[in-house]
């Protein structure tokens, strides 16, 4: 099957005007591809580039040149250079992404940080809560949490409210940050579970996994990011 | 987390600023400003005091004339208009039904002596209500959406507190449904506390609606959270725009690094 996702030279650097125009290379010539119920780790010591990339990819992070291609649904769209429009489309309908940490918004519960892009599908709103639930249930936290605002909640309880808004659309591409990192063996299990359940559903995956087990256990591919890396 | 996209993809913009300059004599307001905006697009215009950015909105909002430039509006009937060849009975019924606009200081866009029911109820009647029973139960209806107690929809709102003042004006401001609605630092003078609620409440009813709003603020945190574009303004011109999280997260440009620079990590 063909590539949904391609990275062909890609190249990022920032350049820091507050430090006398310092500027700093990320990662260089970067190249990969991922095929659909496919899931490529993303490995190499901390400060390689790993997480920049898939900013990149998602769209946070600008891309100085080369391009990201990403097939899905009969258009190929590069996402170093499509217009924010299409990228917004593109988060909405195709590129789902669990970041490292849960940026919380005051007031807004558990339950509907979870079920939220849902709604951007048109599911409707009891629907969207029911599933929200049984993804949060799954990912055992405890029902009296639903209907509180996570900011209060411990990092592992983040990491999961933040994983089941990640895991709850079907997107046909998951970027994964790292989210196993403050979780203990029983929810990394659940987490492996749910990523073999979402490549069976020919969704194309990149992740970052320090955890020698869960990348075992996850990876059909590792991508070594230091071959990426920029001497400075 | 990112705000999310309720409204479907539309190929044409809804608004669109072409090369907008403003300059009071030898004072520029705003200089060469360009973009677009989708229905259900939030764009933040961020960017110090005297930046331009009220200015700008001033001109967008067909409350200044630009001394160059034009903007084109698609009215609801899908033709796209110049706004500086509307006549001004056209500009005052797209300000009463196809717009809103959020002021800073509640008190200039609300009529500070008259019932909260009243300051709902007069956009409604401007758009051709009558039946004063309905007037009444959408106005109430509208002052539970901003969590306004509906025991005081006969209280004039110079007996509300800032948060309450600001809450009603939106109200006041979204119960025609318009499809574009201009904020001016809309938490501005507000306390934290009241200021979360605000945005959390802002937050939920754009995505519901669908609005395409236009935000100037100087608080970073207020565009991450409400818009999905964000443009940096200085000395009056655009230095930098793209999606929020590209510009608060990978600034470019001198300026923007430093505005990001000098917020405190709460």
């Amino acid at each position: 099957m063909a590539p949904v996702l391609e990275l062909v030279q890609a190249n990022k650097s920032f350049t820091m005007h507050l430090q006398g125009g310092v500027r700093l290379p990320v990662v260089a010539g970067v190249a990969f591809s991922v095929r659909p119920g496919e899931c490529v780790v993303l490995a190499g010591p901390s400060g390689t580039g790993k997480s920049s990339i898939l900013k990149m990819i998602f769209g946070s992070y600008r891309c100085d040149d080369g391009r990201i291609l990403l097939r899905h649904a009969d258009t190929t769209t590069d996402i170093a250079s499509a217009e924010p429009r299409r990228i917004l489309a593109l988060r909405r309908d195709t590129i789902g992404y669990v970041s490292q940490f849960l940026r919380a918004v005051p007031r807004v519960t558990a339950l509907d940080v979870v079920a939220e892009p849902l709604l951007a599908h048109q599911v409707a709103r009891d629907d969207a809560r029911a599933r929200a639930g049984a993804m949060l249930q799954r990912l055992n936290i405890p029902e009296r949490l639903w209907r509180i605002p996570p900011a209060t909640f411990s990092g592992g309880e983040q990491q999961r409210v933040n994983i089941a808004r990640g895991f709850l659309p079907d997107m046909p591409i998951l970027l994964l940050d790292e989210p196993t990192a403050s979780l203990d063996a029983e929810n990394r299990a659940v987490v492996v579970e749910l990523i073999a359940a979402k490549k069976k559903q020919g969704v194309a995956i990149v992740a970052i996994a320090h955890d020698d087990d869960v990348r075992a256990a996850i990876a059909d591919r590792i991508v070594d990011v230091s071959k990426f890396a920029v001497a400075a | 987390m990112t705000m999310q996209t309720a409204a479907p993809e539309d190929d044409r913009p809804l608004l669109v600023a072409e090369g907008l300059s403003k300059s009071y004599g030898r004072h520029v307001g705003c200089r060469d400003v360009t973009f677009e905006l989708y229905a259900g697009e939030v764009l933040a215009v961020v960017g110090e005091s005297g930046s331009g950015k009220s200015t700008l909105l001033q001109v967008l909002s067909g409350q200044l004339e630009p001394s160059a430039g034009r903007v084109v509006y698609t009215m609801r009937d899908g033709v796209a208009r110049d706004l500086a060849s509307l006549g001004e009975a056209e500009r005052r019924f797209l300000f009463r039904t196809d717009w809103g606009y959020v002021h800073q200081d509640p008190t200039l866009g609300l009529r500070m002596a008259v019932s909260a029911g009243a300051n709902v109820g007069e956009r409604l009647m401007a758009v051709g209500w009558r039946h004063y029973g309905r007037i009444r139960s959408a106005a109430v209806d509208w002052l539970d959406r901003v969590e306004i107690d509906r025991d005081r929809v006969d209280d004039a709102p110079k007996t509300y507190s800032g948060g309450m003042r600001q809450r009603l004006q939106i109200a006041r401001n979204l119960v025609t449904r318009p499809r574009l609605v201009f904020m001016d630092e809309p938490t501005g003078g507000l306390d934290v506390s009241v200021q979360a609620r605000l945005l959390d409440l802002l937050r939920g009813l754009v995505f519901e609606l669908g609005l395409a709003v236009i935000i100037v603020t100087h608080d970073l945190a207020v565009a991450r959270l409400l818009s999905h574009r964000t443009i940096v303004m200085k000395g009056g011109a655009v230095i930098e725009s793209g999606l929020t999280d590209q510009v608060l997260d990978d600034p470019r440009e001198a300026y923007t690094q430093l505005l990001v620079s000098s917020v405190l990590p709460a």
